[in-house]
């Protein structure tokens, strides 16, 4: 429950709304249809699926129609013309008594400015979704203490809102939405009024609550590294149209469009970026069969002081120090002379979380999720990561191992396509 | 009921709305006016007063809801309250008599006319200052247009409306006087009568009167509208 499939979905404001759809139709812009007849665009044919259980970030600047967006999926907003469904209902074809009950249950939202009624304690907030549903007294409380714990804030459910600090009052609006246990999620900027480090808190706590309770979230957002730390995919949108979607460390390696690149120029590469990705794969990998002189052989080029060790099936063994290869006795095979301690990454791990290791052991070893060597991460790969920035006028320092462990095509601007990338979000393993 | 106890009644019931002040103010206002021969006056008047302003708010209040939701309600009949409100008061006094005659009730409709406005126009304003986040929060979570009205947007409008009813019931005071000229009985009639035999005592008797009275329904309808104030502000 909770896949949401949106079809050529259009929103426009203002007078000559048919001639504005007609031009949208026809291929034209946001600002063409502007020019020729004075209507707004807000969204323009936007097509892409909500995958169940995922957190989707819907990200843009300030009137990039994403709130828009939002606000059609459960029809707070009507979009001109396009079909949304949500597990195989289509919300465009409800009627207005099928579309409260609808909202009743499918859908639970979660405001900027929290929305909380001044006059209702906590309790009474929390439970007001349910209260809508005409849910007896008793059932009703309990659920709104459960999702009252659930957020953190028992012991806080008499107390009014305006006597809560905003963090607080934020896990409020989070504990009503979930009270109702809608299957779906819609989040409008709903950290954005709160200071960092709260906001910080606030997002890992709801990466925690979507693995517990796998809901559906759409998440709106202008911020990317709000989206990188929720872990979800990523639609971009400008002047209502779908720019990209992909993962984060996807629309930081291959921004679609130079908007694209520009949004994501300040994002912090070693949070987005991904170990399978900075790994270097080309380096010479041994065979833990291969002799000494074998081993010598191949690598005579030298510029490393360690070489990885691999089986046939390209499982990862171990590590060669040079200096121990280089002090060996020709006899020996390399299985002897293995470093029994070698630092392994996963390929999912976040840089980030792996430049510890990397500075504290020199070098670190990445695997794929079946045990395969992708490669070595050196300080040197590190910084050739981070110096890597797309758009920075070297094009050849694209980290090595970027198109090995991912697996998918490269992104197109073009929504449908893309919508295809892998469902299984690596990050949310990689915790 | 003797007025001593009549008293006791209103200073307790004004000390439960309002609090020690109030309600003090109400025993020693009625106790000064028992005592300048005016219970009687002010009884009759405190009648009017209150069945106008209750009959005001039941026509208030909803005309208000409805102006509040409906834009072109308002638009079309914002010019007539406009004009309610700028016409001399006395004028309402002139429709008034040919259908009910001198007396109470032509008085009581009149006063009516004249004092619903403010209500109306409190109401829709309360209503239409509601956050749209929240009228966004209950559209979200599924409410029908009347949980909608009655959960969020009257709770919320509650002390714009009863700010509304205070002012109602002022203009209900001031126009009860006025209606003395028409055979409304009570304080009214005390001033008209000592305008008209140029008694500038007693006449200022009956101001003093009508100003006590005033005084105590201005700070119970407050006290009112500060207890429907959302908890913890201002």
């Amino acid at each position: 429950m909770g896949r949401i499939t949106l079809e050529n979905v259009s929103k426009v404001f203002g007078a000559n709304s048919a001639q504005a759809i007609d031009l949208i139709s026809q291929g034209k812009r946001k600002a063409e249809v502007a020019q020729a007849c004075g209507a707004v665009v807000g969204l323009r044919d936007i097509s892409f699926d909500v995958h169940e259980g995922e957190i989707l970030i819907l990200m843009g600047l300030s009137g990039s129609g994403k709130s828009t967006l939002l606000r059609c999926m459960n029809r707070l907003v009507e979009p001109t013309v396009g079909r949304i469904l949500v597990d195989d209902v289509d919300v465009t074809k409800l009627g207005r008594k099928e579309l409260l009950a609808f909202r009743q249950k499918a859908f639970g939202m979660v405001f900027q400015h929290f929305a909380l009624l001044p006059n209702r304690t906590i309790l009474s907030n929390v439970g007001f979704g349910l209260e809508i549903k005409n849910v007896p007294a008793k059932q009703r409380i309990d659920a709104a203490m459960r999702a009252i714990e659930l957020v953190g804030l028992k012991g806080w459910e008499s107390k009014y809102p305006n006597e809560l600090s905003g963090g607080m009052q934020q896990r409020a609006g989070l504990a009503r939405a979930l009270a109702a246990d809608a299957d779906i999620l819609l989040m409008d900027e709903a950290f954005s009024a709160l200071d960092p480090l709260i906001r910080r808190d606030m997002q890992a706590e709801l990466r925690e609550l979507q693995r517990s309770l796998k809901k559906t979230i759409v998440f709106v957002s202008h911020d990317l590294d709000e989206a990188v730390a929720l872990g979800g995919r990523i639609v971009l949108m400008k002047d209502g149209e779908v720019v990209q979607i992909g993962q984060p460390e996807e629309v930081v390696a291959r921004p679609a469009t130079e908007y694209v690149r520009r949004f994501v120029e300040h994002i912090d590469l070693a949070a987005v970026m991904r170990a399978g990705q900075v790994a270097d794969g080309s380096a010479v990998v041994l065979a833990p069969t291969d002799t000494v002189a074998e081993a010598r052989l191949r690598t005579v080029a030298g510029g490393s002081d360690g070489w990885l060790v691999a089986d046939g099936a390209g499982r990862f063994v171990g590590r060669v120090r040079a200096e121990r290869l280089a002090a060996a006795r020709t006899g020996e095979t390399v299985s002897g002379l293995l470093d029994l301690d070698p630092g392994i990454v996963a390929a999912e791990a976040r840089l980030d979380a792996v430049l510890p290791q990397v500075a504290a052991s020199g070098a670190v070893a990445v695997v794929a999720e079946d045990g395969r060597l992708i490669g070595l991460i050196t300080s040197r790969d590190v910084v050739r990561a981070l110096a890597a920035r797309p758009g920075n006028s070297s094009s050849q320092t694209q980290p090595a191992g970027a198109d090995r462990w991912t697996g998918t095509s490269p992104n197109s601007p073009s929504t449908r396509s893309a919508t295809t990338v892998s469902t299984g979000s690596p990050s949310m393993a990689a915790g | 009921m003797p007025p001593w106890l009549a008293i006791l009644a209103a200073s307790a019931l004004t000390y439960k709305i309002g609090g020690r002040k109030v309600g003090l103010l109400t025993l020693g206002g009625l106790l000064f006016l028992w005592n300048l021969r005016l219970w009687q006056a002010t009884v009759e008047t405190l009648v009017l007063v209150i069945l106008a302003t209750i009959a005001a708010l039941m026509i208030g209040i909803p005309v208000g809801i409805w102006f509040a939701l409906s834009r072109r309600a308002w638009r079309t009949f914002s010019p007539v309250l406009d004009m309610m409100q700028t016409l001399p008061s006395f004028v309402y006094l002139i429709p008034a008599l040919p259908f009910f005659g001198l007396g109470a009730v032509s008085a009581c409709f009149a006063t009516i006319v004249f004092s619903v406005p403010p209500v109306i126009r409190l109401t829709a304003l309360g209503i239409r200052n509601v956050p749209s986040e929240l009228v966004e929060a209950s559209d979200a979570f599924g409410s029908s247009a009347s949980q909608k009205l009655f959960k969020v947007q009257l709770p919320l409008a509650l002390p714009t409306i009863m700010a509304g009813v205070n002012q109602t019931m002022m203009l209900a005071l001031s126009m009860v006087v006025i209606a003395a000229m028409i055979g409304a009985g009570g304080l009214g009639r005390a001033v008209w009568q000592s305008i008209q035999r140029l008694e500038a005592g007693a006449g200022f008797e009956a101001g003093i009167g009508i100003v006590i009275v005033a005084v105590i329904l201005d700070r119970s309808t407050q006290a009112l509208a500060a207890k429907a104030r959302p908890h913890g502000s201002a």
